[in-house]
């Protein structure tokens, strides 16, 4: 904007940090720890910005007063399910070590996300980025208040997941006939069947099954979706037993209008609470899409820190939405999400000089100098 | 998504007809939307590497093709300041004018108002901001004494018969003060519409914004000047923009500012992206159903 010299380089010096206005994003009642301050401190220019947050420092601990300026009609409190160590590592190229995987999704498990995809029990030679399924499952450190479900496509998936300790699984449905031939080689009628049985099998035993509905916007080969069917698939999962139905913008070609009219049709049908949306980024159209879906009433959102995962139907596009961005989103908002920005960035560094790649979050890309 | 089999055929369905999907346009948005392409400026200007005068002219000339109605072709200050618009004269005589596209150029004094003039300039832009800080450190002056500069190039257009179009920059937030109230916004925001501005660029600068808080600026300015004069300028620093634009034309803005390719980092904030994609932007406004121009 305007005649910005080049040589302009940071701008917030150390006082007016301490002084007003630095947001890290952190839970309402949360606090800075000094360590942290610091670190802010020594990241060049990292002050994202809202309205009304001021932090004012008491001896070396800063408190973080909440007067937000918060858009009406939206949830109070959004619930983050953070899809990065499946969907976006599923998505990679790279092989990441078990070890790696387990160091991240423990990461992850300290930022204040309540929801944590772990991993797929899918066979190997479909996808080998989740081949360790079983380790990585065995291994994390399970927190308390922290829920890690995990991917079964079958039944044999569901009593493998089982024997690793998982106690919350997900089912992929789709709202393509073309996308679920293609994907997992049936109909969605024949879909909806084994998914019928890993669901009754779950509650039999107490385990909530959370499910998935893919292509609810656009699907990579039949184009268009309508409405009516993503609402039949998703009707189908909540009434087998689903206690959550994510509708998945796959390949990300939604919009806001889109949106908007997908979610009027699944609303009809399903309650509000038990809806959630898994927005791609691959067109730029994520938080837009996702902003729709909060004014409509929508409070679950999945999303991945960094950004991870590409898109395996458009070569080089980005993948799932980035979780810093949309805990950025959220937190300008005035909304409420239990979630330590700051933390999730570090993850996410981590888990991108693990991967060697750059972050697809455009609030890490602008907070972190490479 | 879905356990995905290793090798999928790319039969892809072609981006054509996956736009037929959503032509329904959500309530309250325009039918309209005039997008304003900065990138030649705005988007060059935080590019390091000197792009070379021949290329800006191609890059203008496709631009033209493409549909646009309004390319902001380059900047009259100093190349002392912005060395990357050194070539200002050239660049503006050098491109083709279309019938029926404006060329607006930033003309930040008289002195480059006189130049751009002289250059064939007939729209020119001049760029306030919210954030007295943010003035004295970019233009070495109060907003008062830059209204009084502003003054004089607005007096001149006016006897040459020279549309004006006035920026507001940090509207959302400011690098050196932080947070900007949407009162301070619609104060400046307004004066520049009063002096003769035709329309009001509303940048956040930084890209800080969220919707919410766009949603409150706006509020504020919309009480002093017309929405039909408004537009909004947003940048991706923190992968804001699309979200604050669709929040703006929920409130009845029908001009945006983007930039093709969303060129431009941020001099503030060391490789952070810049400003909000034509390429996204467009994506957006079709799947809405909104026509663009």
């Amino acid at each position: 904007m305007g005649n910005v010299p080049s040589a302009v380089k940071h701008c917030l010096s150390y006082q007016q940090l301490l002084r007003e206005h630095l947001w890290i994003g952190d839970s309402v009642a949360g606090a800075l720890d000094p360590a942290q301050i610091s670190v802010l401190i020594n990241l060049h220019c990292f002050q994202p910005y809202v309205s009304g947050f001021s932090v004012s420092l008491v001896g070396s601990v800063a408190c973080i007063h909440w007067e937000t300026s918060q858009l009406s009609g939206l949830p109070e409190f959004v619930k983050i399910v953070e899809v990065g160590p499946r969907d976006g590592l599923q998505n990679e190229k790279v092989i990441v070590p078990t070890d790696i995987k387990i160091e991240f999704i423990n990461r992850l498990s300290q930022t204040g996300l309540s929801v944590i995809e772990v991993t797929s029990f899918v066979s190997s030679r479909w996808v080998p980025q989740m081949a360790d399924h079983t380790e990585v499952m065995k291994g994390i450190h399970q927190y308390p208040g922290v829920r890690y479900p995990v991917l079964t496509p079958n039944l044999q998936g569901f009593h493998r997941a089982v024997a690793a300790g998982a106690t919350e699984i997900s089912v992929f449905g789709a709202a393509s006939e073309s996308f679920s031939k293609k994907n997992i080689n049936c109909s969605i009628e024949e879909s909806m069947g084994k998914f019928e049985e890993v669901v009754k099998s779950a509650r039999h035993m107490n385990i909530p099954a959370r499910g998935y509905v893919s292509c609810a916007l656009g699907c990579p080969y039949e184009g268009i979706i309508t409405p009516q069917k993503v609402t039949e698939v998703s009707k189908r999962l909540y009434s087998m037993g689903c206690y959550e139905i994510s509708l998945g913008d796959t390949i990300g070609v939604g919009t806001p209008g889109s949106m908007k009219r997908m979610l009027e049709s699944v609303m009809k049908e399903i309650p509000l609470g038990a809806l959630a949306v898994h927005c791609h980024d691959t067109y730029g159209q994520a938080l837009a899409n996702i902003l729709t879906a909060l004014q409509m009433g929508i409070n679950v959102v999945d999303s991945a820190v960094s950004g991870l995962g590409g898109c395996p139907y458009a070569k080089g596009a980005s993948g799932n939405v980035a979780t810093e961005d949309l805990i950025y989103m959220l937190n300008g908002l005035g909304l409420n999400t239990g979630v330590n920005l700051y933390k999730v960035m570090e993850a996410g560094d981590f888990i991108c000089k693990a991967v060697n790649k750059t972050t697809n979050s455009k609030v890490a890309q602008a907070s972190f100098n490479a | 998504m879905a356990a995905m089999t290793k090798a999928l055929p790319r039969r892809l369905v072609g981006l054509a007809s996956l736009r037929a999907v959503s032509t329904s346009s959500m309530d309250t948005l325009p039918k309209q939307v005039k997008i304003v392409e900065v990138g030649p400026r705005d988007g060059l200007q935080n590019e390091k590497n000197i792009v070379s005068t021949p290329v800006k002219i191609k890059l203008i000339d496709m631009l033209s093709e493409a549909g646009l109605s309004v390319i902001e072709a380059t900047s009259f200050v100093s190349p002392k300041w912005v060395p990357q618009m050194a070539d200002h004269a050239e660049v503006l005589k050098g491109i083709q004018k279309f019938p029926g596209i404006t060329y607006p150029v930033l003309t930040p004094n008289l002195k480059g108002f006189e130049a751009a003039v002289a250059a064939g300039a007939k729209e020119v832009s001049i760029f306030g901001a919210a954030s007295e800080l943010f003035t004295k450190k970019n233009i070495n002056c109060s907003i008062e004494e830059s209204f009084q500069r502003f003054d004089a190039i607005l007096k001149a257009a006016q006897s040459a018969n020279i549309s004006v179009r006035g920026y507001v920059s940090c509207v959302l937030g400011c690098p050196y003060e932080g947070k900007i109230s949407p009162a301070k916004v619609a104060e400046v925001t307004k004066k520049l519409y009063s002096m003769g501005c035709y329309e009001i660029s509303l940048g956040d600068t930084i890209g800080v914004g969220t919707p919410g808080i766009m949603k409150d600026m706006l509020s504020a300015v919309m009480q002093e000047v017309p929405p039909a004069a408004l537009a909004v300028h947003c940048h991706d620093t923190y992968g804001q923009a699309l979200a604050n634009t669709l929040m703006a034309l929920q409130m009845g803005v029908s001009v945006v500012d983007s930039s093709v390719a969303g060129l431009g980092g941020c001099p503030y904030a060391q490789g952070a992206s810049g400003n909000l994609a034509t390429e996204d932007l467009v994506y957006m406004l079709e799947g809405l159903g909104i026509h663009t121009s």
